[in-house]
């Protein structure tokens, strides 16, 4: 076991090596830099730039010097925690995307959550009562729940929560934590908030996994060892946990690790919507403003958050799955 | 006094509602299983062997349903009772379920749970019928596998099911069949997935574990051969119907039914080269097995399906 984490360790450091690459080529595709941007906004509002101006601003920034040097530069600072600094925002990246970061985490772990507290019970009873009206309504209610985009039911949820409740529930925080610095109080107000922005973004990725769950388990429950355990006496509803579920939840434990880059990229206009502060939004602005070190520190450490969350749903299917760990 | 019969089957129906339509399974099903003895139940797929012995456990699942009959049950442990009676919920169910009745199944790569350690599979069979404590579970189900003939128990029990030959896999669920002592074993096609010196083991096995603890046994199977081994009633079954009953001797010695006469000249022996092998359906020829007779008693325990 521990060979194979090392063994896993190793290539997730090759994977990583290799994604960096890409980030920072990509990023490098479109046409001119942020000089460039940058000399564009300064002629829309009237004002000329000296050569002599965008050569220091080019030195300033290293873009004067050959691309590998700049990928080395930006990767070796990288390693050593040094994020580089953001163009647009005039700040070192260090103090713009951890919180970010933090809060995405915090957003799709409520998310997941959500998913599988909701998804599970109904899967169950919609596989065990297969063809039941209850079945036919929780499948109903699914693919409703498929077919809406995110950021319409966030902008529903908003709007009958204002209607019904006078209340607003843009943002993580109450209006009157908002400034306040962090607090216990200030916490169980963002606890007492996250059941939105989590259900929101949760809601697909539960449709879906309450269909799979139900399929997957459908597949089980007449497995022969479901007989062979019912026929030695174990009673029904722990026939069901201990034995089909068991199977049946393997395949979301190895997609656990892919939540992750799904929820980031994907919560973009939900958290536009729900005013959210969450790296969705600033990826795509350094993106678009081509602000190479924000973005691209963005990326990497999704890189990252993806690469170890599949290491880790890989060690719990392993730990979960006894035939994995032999093999 | 005590019924010498452990299980008394009568009038038993037993029909498959689908989209397609109505299935009947079995139709007016009556036979004896005689306490302490070894019953096989022979027929071809699709007969309602299989059938007939899930509702002798009551495992039978929706579409299918019990329509008819009754299975009176005479265990020596606790008072009688028709399992067909008794409702959903009953906990003599429990009690059925591995205590007083248990089931070996066909396919034994698959009639064990891939995810939990065999010791722990063999225990839970004791936990689910007696109040001990979870080492001293463990400690009976040490005893049974040693007695199933595992080698080499004390890793064994720790290890996958995935990690066992298919005979030594049967030699588990055998173990786990047999734990709490049940008082009826159903074995249902217990070697079909073995290969034939496997085969011989098991049923040797099975044998043993009989004389030694005494519990009556109903064998499915489709191999006259095993018939011959290992029991001392037959019950022959074609279309959800029973043909014909008597000792083992008496059916396949001097067999009544034209079925069981096909049934028996099916069976390769010492044909010629360059002679075909009887079908079930030539041997029968043009005898009318189809039409439902009533079993009539032609001696004692000697019933035959016949006008």
């Amino acid at each position: 076991m521990l060979h194979y984490v090392i063994k896993r360790m190793g290539t997730m450091v090759l994977t990583l090596a290799f994604i960096s690459v890409i980030v920072f080529v990509v990023i490098q595709l479109p046409p001119g830099d942020i000089v460039t941007s940058t000399l564009e906004r300064m002629e829309a509002s009237g004002m000329q730039a000296s050569d002599e101006y965008v050569q220091n601003l080019r030195a300033r920034y290293n873009l004067d010097k050959p691309l590998f040097l700049q990928y080395l530069n930006w990767i070796f600072n990288f390693v050593q925690g040094d994020l580089g600094y953001s163009y647009i925002y005039s700040k070192p990246v260090n103090e713009l995307v951890w919180e970010r970061l933090g809060y995405t985490l915090l957003i799709t772990i409520s998310a997941v959550i959500f998913t599988w507290v909701v998804a599970v019970p109904f899967g169950i009873y919609s596989a065990v009562r297969q063809y039941s009206i209850g079945d036919y309504f929780i499948t109903v209610v699914a693919l409703v729940g498929l077919a809406t985009p995110n950021f319409l039911l966030a902008l529903l949820v908003m709007f009958f929560a204002w209607e019904w409740f006078g209340i607003s529930i843009g943002g993580l925080y109450s209006m009157e934590f908002r400034d306040q610095p962090f607090s216990i109080p200030k916490l169980f107000d963002l606890l007492s908030r996250l059941w939105i922005p989590g259900s929101v973004v949760g809601m697909g990725g539960t449709a879906v996994t309450m269909r799979i769950l139900r399929a997957n388990l459908l597949d089980e429950l007449n497995k022969p060892y479901v007989v062979t355990a019912r026929a030695k006496g174990v009673k029904p509803i722990k026939l069901i946990f201990k034995y089909p579920l068991r199977i049946a939840i393997n395949p979301f434990i190895s997609t656990l690790g892919l939540l992750l880059p799904t929820l980031i990229s994907g919560e973009a206009i939900v958290s536009m919507v729900l005013n959210l502060p969450t790296t969705g939004r600033m990826l795509l602005q350094a993106l678009l403003a081509q602000d190479m070190y924000l973005a691209g520190s963005f990326l990497m450490l999704l890189a990252i958050l993806t690469v170890v969350g599949m290491l880790i749903s890989d060690l719990v299917l392993a730990w979960s799955d006894p035939r994995i760990r032999y093999e | 006094m005590m019924s010498d019969n452990i299980l008394e089957i009568r009038n038993l129906g037993v029909r498959f509602r689908t989209d397609t339509g109505i299935t009947n399974a079995l139709n007016d099903v009556n036979f004896d299983v005689p306490r302490g003895k070894v019953t096989a139940i022979v027929g071809e797929s699709g007969s309602g062997k299989s059938v007939t012995a899930n509702c002798i456990m009551r495992l039978l699942q929706p579409p299918g349903e019990i329509v008819t009959g009754s299975i009176q049950f005479n265990p020596s442990r606790t008072e009688s009772f028709d399992v067909v009676a008794i409702g959903e919920r009953d906990p003599r169910i429990y009690d059925l379920h591995g205590g007083l009745i248990s089931m070996v199944f066909q396919e034994p790569m698959t009639a064990l749970s891939p995810v939990y350690r065999v010791g722990n599979q063999v225990a839970e069979a004791i936990l689910c019928h007696r109040d001990v404590s979870k080492d001293a579970a463990m400690v009976e189900a040490h005893d049974m596998l040693r007695r199933v003939g595992i080698p080499d128990i004390d890793t064994r029990i720790q290890m996958y099911p995935f990690e066992f030959s298919g005979g030594m896999r049967q030699r588990v669920v055998i173990a786990m069949a047999l734990v709490c002592n049940p008082e009826v074993l159903i074995c249902d096609e217990p070697t079909t997935a073995l290969d034939v010196t496997i085969q011989a083991e098991i049923l040797t096995l099975i044998k043993d574990l009989q004389e030694e603890l005494s519990n009556s046994i109903i064998f499915i199977t489709h191999d006259i051969g095993i018939v011959a081994q290992i029991a001392d009633y037959v019950v022959v079954m074609y279309q959800g119907r029973v043909l014909e009953i008597g000792t083992v001797r008496q059916v396949l010695k001097d067999p009544l039914h034209p079925y069981t006469k096909g049934l028996l000249a099916a069976i390769p022996g010492n044909v010629p080269k360059n002679v075909r092998l009887s079908t079930i359906a030539t041997a029968v020829g043009d005898a009318d097995i189809t039409t439902p007779f009533p079993l009539k008693e032609v001696g004692e325990g000697r019933l035959v399906s016949l006008p």
